[in-house]
């Protein structure tokens, strides 16, 4: 029967071989991080010390000094009263539900999480609306990223740099760069052709077109992309609780395994609260420069 | 005036994957739907050779697709030609370096864009400074320039708005302004005016041949409209599928269309709008020059007609009738010539249109005198001739005219 066993089985692999490629991909992962695992975590000490930088300053300084702050950000970007109002309020909430450094420590990694998103994304994006062969390259490992699960990619990182912030927001920004550079490119790619040959057409070189052109136009879609990406590394936040990273995400890691349904909805609810917050205020900027760029002027 | 300015040798435009290699098949001379079925190779533009004298408005006319905008965008490189040569001003545009492109494109050529191309983040005195901006002068100077260029186009008043707050005539005055900011010497207008309804197209051609008068910048200008082109151009090429049909001053078009296809264009132009006074007079036969009657009337009976211009050294003086020096030279034969004998008939200038000479033509018992600048008689406008003119082709405007409309 062993003859015709494929017609009926899916005639897969042996499974020594199978278990030798494992065998070979892990040990020499493990050789590779072995090895090299110290000196990438030494290349990224600076991202590090930037993140406990902003996380201390943020858990530091007194409550009342960050409420204002943020309220003042918040105001200066929307120019809404409204809007500055229930920012205070969603923050003082979070406070008197005792999730107060948590929610610090979140917004810290948020924080550098977006950075690195845009200082890393637009030059890929750039980079992309400019070359088709570019586009067709990034293309589809923005469509893994997005797709892959997360766990998977969690662990070479955490085997390469352990547990801790910098492995999260690593994952993290992996997770949430896709959109910015997707929509950095398509905003580029939307400017208005006719425009872009009057730039050159006056004799603009490539930096003065990107600089006085590109950039200025696409830049409500990568508001958009920004927006989202800020959006996509709250969602990260528990799963990155999962190797280490300290913040709102870790109690409601605990409370699915302990089944403490109360903590999990607070600790959900101020999540919600930050993503409502951060996706309220980044809009409302990316509205107002946009509508100054159509030259509506109502304000 | 008389050496070219702008050159164009022998210009070829192929789109497609290796352009090179639809070359030969054009030599064989296949059409444009073989080479496409063959190679799958766009013909943009087939062996375009064209002249063009400096000062001077070069309308090149052709339908949507037939290459015109491609064409356009050859003489600042916007699109780079398969093969050919562009010679401006003695140099190969086609030779230069990405850094020399730029920098002709800043000093020498500027270009007006169909949709107005500005930039809508930038306000009105920001983009017809954007020329300057591009080559990093000086704040100051840039926006005293500006303000200088927008006050010629009537925009006075506008400088701090964004070209979204503008109507459409207005957008292309602010695209007109930064054309003229750079001090190019050639002006681009890719259909500048296509966009824009009836009304305000007429009042920017009224402006652009304003500024041409003062300026007299080498202007290219395409269109699709006939009208247009014959209003606006010196000269006039008429591009049908990539190639050059007909190339001349707009009368020989409008008189002489070399195919059925520019036939067809020519046949509903508006004749009596399109062509001048200039186009279809004959010259003066019946001229008198005489001082004295006797003299005139000698003169007058050599010619067959029955009149004859009197001129003298001042020029043009009237009409005079053989009927009248009979009856003067009866009474004194040796007489100088005086103003009872001559008829006033006021002239027609040889740059009216013929729309607005028409009644005094009709109405007129001899054929109206032409008489140039200098008060020198050029020619004469006979009804004959003018309604001539207007029915060639058997267009609509001769019901205006006198009987002598051709039986068709």
């Amino acid at each position: 029967m062993a003859e015709n066993s494929w017609l009926t089985e899916f005639p897969a692999m042996d499974r020594t071989d199978l278990l030798a490629i494992r065998k070979t991909l892990d040990s020499g992962f493990r050789d590779f991080s072995r090895s090299y695992g110290d000196a990438i975590e030494s290349f990224f000490d600076p991202l590090l010390n930037l993140l406990v930088l902003i996380e201390q300053l943020l858990i530091q300084s007194p409550w009342w000094v960050i409420i204002l702050a943020v309220a003042g950000l918040s105001f200066a970007a929307s120019r809404s009263i409204k809007l500055t109002i229930g920012v205070i309020v969603a923050f003082m909430l979070i406070g008197y539900f005792g999730m107060w450094d948590n929610a610090m420590r979140t917004m810290g990694i948020i924080t550098v999480s977006t950075l690195l998103s845009i200082t890393i994304g637009v030059p890929i994006g750039i980079l992309m609306s400019s070359s088709n062969r570019a586009q067709s390259i990034v293309t589809p490992i923005l469509d893994i990223m997005q797709t892959m699960p997360a766990f998977v990619y969690l662990i070479p990182v955490v085997m390469l740099l352990g547990i801790g912030k910098v492995p999260g927001v690593i994952a993290v920004v992996i997770y949430a760069i896709p959109p910015v550079i997707r929509l950095t490119n398509l905003g580029i790619r939307l400017v208005d052709k006719e425009v872009l040959e009057a730039a050159t057409a006056y004799g603009a070189n490539r930096m003065q077109r990107l600089w006085g052109v590109q950039l200025p136009l696409a830049m409500p879609t990568i508001m958009a992309g920004i927006n989202q990406t800020i959006m996509m590394a709250l969602a990260m936040v528990v799963i990155a609780s999962m190797i280490g990273v300290k913040g709102l995400g870790q109690p409601v890691l605990k409370s699915i395994t302990n089944q403490y349904f109360t903590m999990g909805l607070f600790n959900g609810l101020a999540i919600v609260a930050l993503a409502i917050i951060f996706d309220r205020v980044s809009q409302a900027y990316a509205k107002r420069s946009q509508k100054h760029l159509q030259g509506i002027q109502n304000d | 005036m008389t050496d070219p300015f702008i050159q164009v040798k022998g210009l070829y435009k192929i789109f497609g994957e290796d352009p090179e290699s639809a070359l030969p098949h054009i030599a064989e001379g296949k059409s444009k739907n073989e080479i496409l079925a063959e190679t799958g190779h766009t013909i943009g533009l087939k062996d375009i050779n064209l002249t063009i004298e400096k000062g001077k408005l070069f309308v090149v006319m052709g339908l949507s697709g037939c290459g015109k905008s491609t064409l356009i965008r050859h003489f600042n490189r916007l699109i780079d030609p398969t093969k050919g040569q562009i010679i401006v001003d003695g140099v190969d545009v086609v030779q230069l370096s990405q850094k020399e492109l730029e920098s002709f494109r800043c000093h020498k050529i500027s270009m007006v864009f169909q949709h107005f191309g500005l930039m809508p983040h930038r306000t009105v005195l920001e983009n017809v400074a954007y020329g300057l901006a591009v080559q990093k002068v000086n704040k100051e100077i840039r926006y005293e320039k500006a303000h200088h260029w927008l006050e010629t186009v009537g925009l006075k008043g506008y400088e701090s708005l964004y070209p979204s707050q503008l109507s459409g005539g207005q957008q292309q005055r602010v695209g007109l302004a930064r054309a003229l900011c750079t001090d190019a010497d050639i002006l681009l207008m890719d259909e500048a005016f296509s966009a824009l309804d009836p009304l305000i197209r007429s009042e920017m051609q009224d402006q652009l041949i304003e500024l041409q008068e003062k300026l007299h910048k080498t202007i290219i200008f395409i269109t699709h409209d006939l009208d247009e082109a014959l209003r606006l151009g010196d000269r006039i090429a008429i591009l049908k599928d990539g190639e050059l049909v007909q190339e001349g001053a707009p009368e020989d078009i409008l008189l002489n269309p070399v195919n059925d296809y520019v036939e067809a264009f020519v046949r509903d132009v508006n004749r009596a709008r399109a062509l001048t006074v200039e186009t279809v007079m004959k010259p003066p036969v019946w001229r008198i020059t005489a001082n004295t009657i006797a003299e005139a009337l000698s003169q007058m009976r050599k010619q067959p007609g029955d009149y004859g211009y009197y001129v003298n050294d001042d020029g043009y003086q009237g009409v005079i009738t053989q009927e009248k020096l009979e009856a003067a030279a009866k009474k004194n034969g040796s007489g100088v010539i005086c103003e009872k004998v001559i008829e006033e008939l006021s002239p027609v200038s040889p740059d009216s249109l013929l729309e607005s000479v028409l009644p005094e033509t009709l109405d007129s018992e001899y054929p109206l005198p032409v008489v140039d600048e200098q008060g020198e008689l050029c020619g004469e406008l006979s009804r004959a001739s003018l309604a001539k003119a207007l029915v060639d082709t058997g267009g609509d405007e001769s019901e205006e005219s006198t009987g002598t409309r051709p039986s068709t």
